[in-house]
């Protein structure tokens, strides 16, 4: 993918359905090309955190400190988790890659309290915050000094349906 | 709006609008956060699958960004037998219309300017006959203007009176929309300072039809910009106000947010719907792609701009309105007319950050819902 062009080849767009394991039709994947330039300003190959910001609807999201810098193929990746076709499994790992800000493939405590802050704000203090997670880590066999990794995340989640879809429009 | 350090800008909470409509209620994901019952599970607090959701789904495709998108007609050049006709028409367009109307374009300027100077300079003394004289030479230039882009104008309604006490108010494309009205009848505008001939343009030859500047990025402006606005309406001779509530362009499929500033002077608003022909050319001049110099020249280069202007019915506040309820009802009505979708968006968030009202919004309904789960454990 050429920093300055604004087509695809058909070698570009199989290599991105590859990365994300053809979660994607090629449509789908023209169509967020499309989306990807609009969003990135001055064609530099990704976008900056600044540009996903200027978007209202998702500046007003809790979770939007999240998004950092993305080029195409990561940014086709952490939304492939939203397609139809994507299983249980792949939503939760983007859930616990969420939550694993330092990517060191566990979930600490404070990890799971600062997405919570980011989530409640300032509706539920400190205090109860960490009192509710270490309750509920309690009630499912944790402890507050636990590290959970993906399998635990995988078992947390199991029994629950997890309604997390987004349709890439396609004209 | 107060400024930052670097210069960015800071929405204040009294300016940014405890009373206005809901967005939540025009968004796509109203039930976003649903309300499972029963006890309060750790899925159910690790799960921020509403909230992620809500995100790509704002990445993926969000209302605010289509109201900027330029929409050029479809290319229909596409086969063998259309396209050398196609170029035919490149040709007329570039070397026969385009020459013909510089020509015309600077015919009309030397008529104008001939006519103005004098006018400006000798006829100091003799305000009524001046100021007569200077807007119909503006009405003038901007016809010219108009010939210029082989302007196709349909004005449907009652050509606007001068009344005192009277502002309208139109959605806006680009700044032709101002020439485009200004031909018929003579306005005050109230528009954004901007650099180079244009500038120069404004504070000159606008003056003269009682122009009001701003600057959007100066903090204190506003209130001497609303003083401004007060006076002028309230002047009998002055020639009536014209306001683009939306602060911005937008690319007339959309209408944003209007600011209440306009109807909170005490007037009778008129509304004023325009829309353009999207097949003869996009009129929409999307500010941050373009000069208006080169959108000008784009606008020389097509066939024709065709568009629709629609006076619409003067409308008050009614006694039991706010400003911004009363915003909103002429949004509606110009909207309506001229085929716009309404968006619940500030046109200035194109130059600054939503309030964080809104994510506290969110937090606070994530934070009850938690709460209340636990209460029942």
């Amino acid at each position: 993918m050429g920093n300055s062009s604004s087509m695809l080849t058909q070698y570009d767009i199989e290599e991105v359905q590859e990365y994300c394991q053809n979660l994607f039709s090629q449509q789908e994947i023209v169509s967020l090309y499309q989306r990807f330039c609009q969003l990135d300003r001055n064609a530099k190959g990704f976008i900056s955190a600044d540009e996903f910001l200027s978007v209202p609807e998702f500046a007003m999201n809790p979770l939007s400190q999240m998004v950092d810098g993305l080029n195409f193929k990561d940014f086709v990746a952490f939304l492939s988790a939203f397609s139809a076709k994507a299983s249980v499994q792949q939503k939760v790992k983007l859930i616990f890659k969420v939550y694993d800000s330092d990517g060191n493939g566990k979930v600490s405590f404070n990890d799971m309290l600062e997405v919570l802050r980011d989530l409640s704000g300032s509706f539920i203090s400190d205090v109860q915050r960490e009192q509710v997670l270490t309750q509920l880590l309690k009630e499912a066999g944790y402890s507050k000094d636990s590290y959970l990794t993906l399998d635990d995340f995988n078992k947390i989640f199991g029994i629950s349906e997890l309604k997390m879809e987004v349709e890439v429009p396609v004209d | 709006m107060s400024s930052g350090k670097g210069g960015e800008l800071i929405p204040s909470s009294s300016e940014l609008d405890l009373d206005r409509p809901n967005i939540e209620d025009y968004l796509p994901s109203g039930s976003s956060i649903q309300e499972p019952l029963g006890k309060l599970r750790l899925c159910d607090l690790l799960d921020i699958s509403p909230t992620l959701t809500e995100a790509a789904g704002a990445i993926v495709d969000d209302s605010f960004t289509r109201c900027f998108k330029s929409n050029p007609p479809e290319p229909w050049n596409w086969n063998v037998y259309l396209f050398p006709l196609w170029c035919c028409g490149v040709v007329i367009r570039y070397l026969i219309l385009f020459p013909v109307r510089v020509i015309v374009l600077t015919v009309g300027w030397i008529i104008f300017l001939s006519c103005f100077i004098p006018v400006h300079l000798l006829l100091k003394g003799h305000d009524k006959l001046q100021k007569n004289m200077e807007r119909a030479l503006v009405e003038l230039i901007c016809s010219f203007f108009v010939a210029s882009w082989t302007g196709v104008i349909n004005y449907h309604g009652p050509r606007p009176s001068m009344r005192p006490k009277q502002v309208f108010v139109a959605n806006h494309t680009s700044m032709i929309d101002f020439i485009i009205l200004e031909q018929m009848s003579s306005f005050a505008v109230i528009m954004q300072k901007h650099p180079g001939w244009v500038g120069l343009l404004q504070s000159t030859i606008l003056e003269s039809v009682g122009c009001i500047w701003f600057n959007r990025t100066e903090a204190k402006d506003r209130e001497t910009v609303t003083k401004k606005l007060r006076e002028h309406s309230q002047g009998v001779d002055n020639n009536p106000l014209l306001i683009f509530p939306e602060g911005t362009c937008v690319n007339n499929q959309y209408s944003v947010m209007f600011k209440k500033g306009a109807f909170e002077l005490g007037c009778t608003i008129c509304p004023i719907a325009i829309k353009y022909n999207k097949i003869f050319v996009d009129a929409f001049w999307n500010s941050r792609k373009q000069s208006f110099t080169m959108h000008l020249l784009q606008l020389m280069t097509s066939w024709a701009v065709v568009c629709d202007v629609w006076y619409l019915e003067p409308q008050n506040l009614r006694p039991d309105e706010t400003p911004i309820e009363f915003a909103e009802r002429v949004r509606d009505i110009i909207s309506v007319r001229a085929g716009l979708k309404k968006v619940p968006w500030d046109g200035y968030l194109k130059y600054s950050r939503p309030s964080p009202k809104h994510r506290e919004r969110k937090q606070q309904s994530f934070a009850e819902s938690v709460l209340r789960r636990l209460e029942e454990n």
